[in-house]
C-alpha cells in the first residue's frame, strides 16, 4: 500500500527534497500571514501584490537572474509601499489608482514575458512565473526562502497582539496608543514577503490560493486566533506535500509520461479542503434557517 | 465654562477645547470636569460633536485650542489609564476570536509579542467576565453575540486594564430597550464597584437619568455642564441652541422639544444644530 502510494525514488530525489522543504516553509508563512489577511479583509491587496510580483519576476529574468525570487520580493515590497501610500487617499481615488497601477504592471509583465521567451527561446519562463516551479527550484534557494520566512514570521510574532487588535477595530487599538498605521505597514511587508515566496512555489497567479485558502478553511474550524493560525499552517503544508506526492505519482497517470502540474494539484487540494469544511456549514444553515439567535437578541424597538 | 481649573479631586478636566475639522468649527470653547468616581452623561444629538470630544480626550484628535487634564496632568502616553468603548464596533462572525480572547486583549493588547498563557491572566479574565455577566458566552465567537452582549464584552475589554476613567461612545445605540437598561445598569454597577469615573455619550438622556451624577449637554459645538437639574432647563438649553427650546417632563422622562423657533433649528446655518425628530422625541 505504502509502496504504491510513494513511487520509487520519491524519498531519494533531490528535486523532491527541495520541493518538500521550500513548499512547507512557504505554506507555513502564507498561512500565518493569510489568517490576518482574511481577518483584515485584505485578500485583494494580496492579489494585487502577486500581480505586481509577476512584473518583478519577469523583469528579473530579463536582468539575467537565474531565478525570479528577488524579482518577486522587490516588486511585492514596492507594491506594499504603494498600497500603504494609497491607503491614506480617498476611496474613489484609491480604486482608480489601484486599477491603473495593476493594469500597467500586467501590461509590463506581458512585454517582459514576451522578451524573456524570445531572448532565451524557452517557453518555460512564463509558466515558471505564472504557475510556479516547485520541482525545478535551485537548492541554493533554500537559505534565502527560509531567511525571508523568518523575517516575515518575526514581524507577525513581534506585533501579534497589536496587529490582532488593530485588525479587529482600528478605533479600539488607537485608543490604547497602538500606532495602527505603523502596524498596518509592517503587516503589509509580511504580506509582500509571503506573496513573493508563494509566487516562487505555486506561481504568481496562484499565490493567492495558498494565502487565502488554508486560512479560510481554518477560520471555519477554529474560534481562537492562535489555533486558527496553527490549523491553517497544517492545512497548507498538508496540501503542498500531498500535491507534490500526487504530482510525482502522476507520471504514471494518463496522458502517460507527462505528469500533472504540481501547482494545479496543490490548489485543487486547498479548494477541496475548503469545500469539505464549508459544505457541511452551508448545509446546516439551509436545513435550520430559523435557528434562535443567542440570548438578549431581542427585536429592535 | 472655560474656567474649569485643575484640582486634585477632579478625574478629568476639559478646558477651553476648540476643534476645527476641514474648515468647520466642530467644538467651541468646550469645558467641563468629571469628578472622581462620578457618572457623567455626554448628551447631544447626532452630529453635535460627541465623538470628536471623546477623541480629543483620548488624544486621538488634537484640539485647535484648549487642554485636557487627567488627574491634573496633561495626557501622556496612552495605554490603560483611560478605558474606551468605541461606537459601532461590529465583529464579523468569521473572526476566530472568543469572548474571553477579546477581554484578554484588554489586559495587554498594546504590548509587543505573543501573550503567554498564565494562571494569573486566566484568573483576571475570568473575574472580569463574571463582573459583566459574560461567563455564559465566554467561549462563544465574538461575532455570534447579540449587540447587547458585544457591548458587555467591550466594556469588560475596556475595564480589565483597571483604568481610572471609562469613556463610552453611544453604547446604547442600536440596542433594544431591555438590553439598553441592562447595559446602563451594568456600567453603573461595575464602575461603582471598581471606583471608576464614567463619561458616556448618548443622544437620548432618558436611559441614563437614574444613574447620572452630572450631565454635559452638547449642542451647536458648545457645552453646558452641571447636574441634570441645573442643565436640562429651558433657559440653559435655549441659550446653548441659540433658539427657544422647551424641556418637558413626561412620566419620569425628559423630552427636549424645539419651540416656536423649530424652523431656525432644523434649517439653521450651522450644520451641527440639525436634528432628526427622533432625537427630540422618543416614544417608548
Amino acid at each position: 500500500m505504502i509502496g504504491q502510494l510513494f513511487e520509487p525514488g520519491f524519498f531519494t530525489n533531490g528535486a523532491v527534497h527541495t520541493a518538500l522543504i521550500v513548499g512547507a516553509v512557504v505554506a507555513v508563512i502564507s498561512a500565518c500571514v493569510g489568517v490576518f489577511t482574511v481577518i483584515r479583509s485584505q485578500a485583494f491587496a494580496g492579489h494585487s501584490l502577486s500581480d505586481l510580483g509577476t512584473t518583478g519576476g519577469s523583469a528579473s529574468f530579463l536582468a539575467g537572474a537565474s531565478n525570479p525570487l528577488w524579482g518577486f520580493v522587490i516588486a511585492a515590497l514596492a507594491g506594499a509601499g504603494l498600497i500603504e501610500l494609497l491607503g491614506a487617499r480617498r476611496r474613489s481615488d484609491r480604486d482608480l489608482a489601484t486599477g491603473i497601477v495593476l493594469g500597467a504592471a500586467l501590461g509590463l509583465s506581458a512585454l517582459f514575458l514576451y522578451l524573456d521567451t524570445s531572448h532565451s527561446s524557452t517557453t518555460g519562463v512564463s509558466t515558471t512565473i505564472l504557475f510556479g516551479s516547485l520541482f525545478v527550484l535551485d537548492p541554493s534557494m533554500i537559505p534565502a526562502a527560509v531567511a525571508l520566512t523568518v523575517v516575515a514570521l518575526a514581524l507577525l510574532a513581534g506585533s501579534y497582539r497589536m496587529l490582532l487588535l488593530s485588525s479587529l477595530s482600528p478605533e479600539l487599538a488607537a485608543a490604547r496608543g497602538i500606532r495602527v498605521r505603523l502596524i498596518g505597514a509592517l503587516y503589509l511587508v509580511a504580506l509582500g514577503l509571503a506573496v513573493a515566496l508563494a509566487s516562487l512555489t505555486i506561481g504568481a497567479l496562484l499565490s493567492t490560493a495558498l494565502l487565502i485558502g488554508p486560512p479560510a478553511t481554518a477560520l471555519r474550524l477554529s474560534k481562537q486566533p492562535a489555533v486558527a493560525i496553527l490549523a491553517a499552517a497544517l492545512i497548507g503544508v498538508l496540501a503542498t506535500w500531498l500535491g507534490i506526492l500526487l504530482a510525482y505519482d502522476s507520471y504514471n497517470w494518463p496522458p502517460l509520461g507527462h505528469g500533472w502540474p504540481v501547482s494545479f494539484l496543490i490548489v485543487a487540494l486547498i479548494f477541496s479542503f475548503y469545500l469539505l469544511t464549508e459544505l457541511p456549514t452551508r448545509l446546516l444553515r439551509t436545513l435550520r434557517p430559523n435557528r434562535q439567535p443567542l440570548a438578549n437578541a431581542g427585536p429592535e424597538p | 465654562m472655560s474656567s474649569a481649573i485643575a484640582s486634585g479631586e477632579r478625574m478629568l478636566v476639559v478646558d477651553g477645547i476648540d476643534v476645527w475639522l476641514s474648515g468647520r468649527e466642530i467644538l467651541h470653547d468646550v469645558g467641563f470636569a468629571v469628578e472622581a468616581g462620578e457618572f457623567t452623561g455626554l448628551i447631544g444629538s447626532n452630529g453635535a460633536g460627541k465623538t470628536t470630544l471623546l477623541r480629543v480626550i483620548l488624544g486621538l484628535q488634537p484640539p485647535s485650542a484648549g487642554r485636557v487634564l487627567l488627574e491634573g496632568r496633561p495626557l501622556g502616553r496612552r495605554g490603560t489609564a483611560i478605558g474606551y468603548v468605541p461606537q459601532k464596533v461590529l465583529f464579523d462572525p468569521d473572526i476566530p476570536l472568543r469572548t474571553r480572547d477579546l477581554v484578554a486583549l484588554g489586559l495587554d493588547g498594546e504590548r509587543p509579542g505573543i501573550p503567554l498563557p498564565s494562571r494569573r491572566r486566566r484568573a483576571l479574565v475570568e473575574e472580569m467576565l463574571e463582573a459583566v455577566d459574560a461567563t455564559d458566552f465566554a467561549d462563544a465567537r465574538i461575532g455570534n453575540l447579540s449587540g447587547g452582549e458585544q457591548q458587555r464584552v467591550l466594556i469588560a475589554h475596556a475595564l480589565i486594564g483597571r483604568p481610572k476613567l471609562l469613556l463610552l461612545d453611544e453604547p446604547l445605540a442600536n440596542l433594544d430597550i431591555r438590553s439598553e437598561f441592562e447595559v446602563v445598569e451594568l456600567i453603573a454597577r461595575v464602575t461603582q464597584e471598581q471606583q471608576i469615573s464614567v463619561l458616556i455619550s448618548a443622544h437620548d438622556m432618558n436611559p441614563l437619568l437614574p444613574v447620572m451624577d452630572r450631565i454635559v449637554y452638547l449642542a451647536a459645538g458648545r457645552a453646558a455642564s452641571g447636574t441634570v437639574g441645573e442643565v436640562v432647563r429651558s433657559d440653559v438649553l435655549s441659550s446653548l441652541y441659540g433658539s427657544h427650546v422647551d424641556v418637558l417632563h413626561v412620566h419620569d422622562r425628559v423630552v427636549v422639544v424645539a419651540g416656536q423657533a423649530t424652523d431656525s433649528i432644523l434649517t439653521g446655518s450651522d450644520e451641527s444644530v440639525r436634528h432628526e425628530p427622533q432625537d427630540f422625541i422618543r416614544v417608548s
